[in-house]
């Protein structure tokens, strides 16, 4: 690992007051890792342990995050876990014990792809240096993207809680240089296309300081359902996040994103807007499952995500539904 | 009778004509470390940051404080230095094993201010002012802490490389209170790896030793 200086913010004024070099800090599962890596070479390293962006709290209009709570403190939290099961499902299904304890929300929303050829600094690649190309697209590309594949990356996004998140139509609230703003999860992630490098919507010195997420009907009759290699600790082939407003056993609304196939958490409104209006049973699940993968681009080894993504929507919407 | 921990008996002594495992580990560890040494020298023309303190930045080294199984240990550390490698290099406690030294194995686990966290993504400069216990820290003289005496009784390993760092994690996991079913033990324990393969005996270790652990609390 290379030199840095280390310096523990005491105000939000010490993070957002920071240049281009800087790096944050707040769990430093996934920072140090990739510092250890040589992928992150950050000049300046700012732990934003000490400032106060943490809660958790719920009322009518919805549940407010600060940026800075622990993966498990949110995922164990009896109020997430009735009123947004999604997201607490997500959570443990993330990673370790260990790192759960040690990562943050905001932290776990920042996290780098796990693509192979991203973390090695020997081999090409157009999201660790740009222009310098993409091997994954005609190599190992088994755990590769479906959706948002460009002809410069095609890497995954390997967060569960951002698609859990995404599927609820949830908003970050950013901290920087210029003063506060919103912005919707799923807009603060950028597509590839030629510059996979830009992957957020957000400035030098912006942090993200809380998650907000409405209180919908959906919310409350959501889970998630993730496909992995093992059955504990590993990253998904694919995921998925899906909540359902029922009336009796008609589906009024419904909402739906899914992981390990998008070069962002991907949401899926072409599927949730099949569903509505629609009896919640197994043939309508499938049918509507059957649109999700629309558009999708596969590569040479993960065509197989094509029939696993329908499959794991159909179970986890009779999951959700309450159908057998 | 031949006790386990006796190490003297039965084995060769490093000063009979052959080398012990300590002494070619130890000259290994010099021959990398000088070649590393070597690697860097010629490299170091190419990086505008080096791999090593740079001596006119001196704020890459840091003096601190790490409360370590009870005791106050001041430290002068570069600010790259994890508590893995605080506590086994600096303070000499080697109990703490490093696997991976990426996250992925949990051979490294400790506890902070009581939760289970990896010793190897955490930086000694930030783990100041909070509590961190190693497994030298669990056992109370000669008495083991119920979970080591539980991975003893059980057979909870086999080469034991990852057995600090199971321990550990199960101390967390108990607190936790993720210890209802085997299923729900081999989720929550799902972060350390054995490659022995010794999980079904860790896991009825951590059943023995959950209820005695919650006796012991109250």
């Amino acid at each position: 690992m290379r030199a840095f200086q280390f310096k523990a913010a005491t105000s939000p004024k010490d993070a957002t007051g920071t240049g281009t070099d800087t790096v944050f800090i707040a769990g430093g599962t996934n920072v140090i890792d990739l510092m250890k890596l040589d992928v992150v070479k950050p000049a300046r390293l700012v732990d934003l342990g000490p400032l106060s962006f943490r809660g958790i709290a719920l009322d009518s209009t919805g549940l407010r995050i600060g940026a800075l709570e622990k993966m498990a403190d949110v995922a164990e939290d009896p109020r997430v876990a009735k009123e947004y099961p999604v997201i607490s499902q997500a959570l443990l299904k993330s990673a370790s014990a260990q790192i759960r304890n040690m990562a943050s929300m905001g932290g776990n929303l920042m996290q780098r792809t796990r693509c192979g050829y991203f973390r090695d600094t020997v081999s090409p690649c157009n999201k660790r240096v740009p222009g310098s190309g993409c091997p994954a697209l005609e190599g190992e590309n088994r755990m590769h993207a479906i959706f948002g594949v460009s002809d410069s990356c095609c890497a995954t996004h390997p967060s569960d809680l951002a698609v859990a998140l995404v599927a609820l139509d949830s908003v970050l609230k950013l901290q920087g240089p210029q003063g506060i703003r919103e912005v919707k999860l799923e807009d603060f992630y950028l597509l590839p296309e030629n510059t996979p490098d830009r992957e957020h919507d957000i400035s030098p010195g912006e942090i993200i300081t809380e998650i907000f997420v409405p209180g919908k009907e959906w919310a409350r009759r959501s889970g998630y359902l993730k496909i992995r290699d093992r059955e504990s600790y590993e990253f998904a082939l694919t995921s998925a996040a899906v909540a359902l407003d029922l009336d009796g056993s008609t589906i009024r609304d419904a909402r739906i994103a899914v992981g390990g196939v998008g070069t962002k958490p991907w949401s899926l409104p072409v599927v949730a807007e099949a569903l509505k209006g629609k009896a919640a049973n197994r043939e309508v699940f499938a049918a509507a499952a059957e649109q999700a993968t629309e558009g999708a681009r596969t590569l040479s080894q993960n065509g197989f995500k094509v029939p696993l993504l329908k499959r794991t929507l159909v179970r986890v919407l009779c999951e959700v539904g309450g159908v057998a | 009778m031949h006790c386990r921990n006796d190490d003297t008996q039965g084995e060769p002594s490093p000063d009979k004509g052959r080398s012990s495992r300590r002494h070619f580990l130890s000259q290994l560890a010099a021959l990398s470390a000088s070649l590393t040494i070597a690697a860097r020298a010629a490299s170091s023309k190419e990086r505008s940051r080096p791999e090593t303190p740079d001596p006119e930045q001196p704020e890459s080294l840091v003096d601190i404080v790490l409360k370590v199984n009870g005791q106050e240990k001041p430290l002068k550390v570069d600010s790259r230095v994890t508590v893995l490698d605080a506590v086994r290099d600096r303070l000499n406690m080697s109990g703490t094993k490093k696997g991976c030294d990426h996250g992925a194995c949990g051979a490294c686990t400790v506890l902070i201010d009581g939760k289970r966290v990896l010793s190897c993504l955490t930086l000694a400069v930030m783990a100041q002012g909070k509590e961190i216990t190693t497994i030298e820290g669990l056992a109370h003289g000669d008495e083991l802490h119920p979970v080591q005496a539980a991975f003893v009784s059980c057979d909870g390993f086999q080469c034991g490389y990852c057995t600090p760092g199971q321990i550990m994690s199960a101390v967390g996991c108990i607190y936790e209170g993720h210890t209802r079913s085997d299923s729900e033990i081999r989720e929550f324990m799902s972060g350390n790896i054995c490659r022995c393969g010794a999980y079904p005996n860790i896991v009825q270790a951590i059943k023995q030793a959950a209820p005695q652990m919650k006796r012991a609390v109250s």
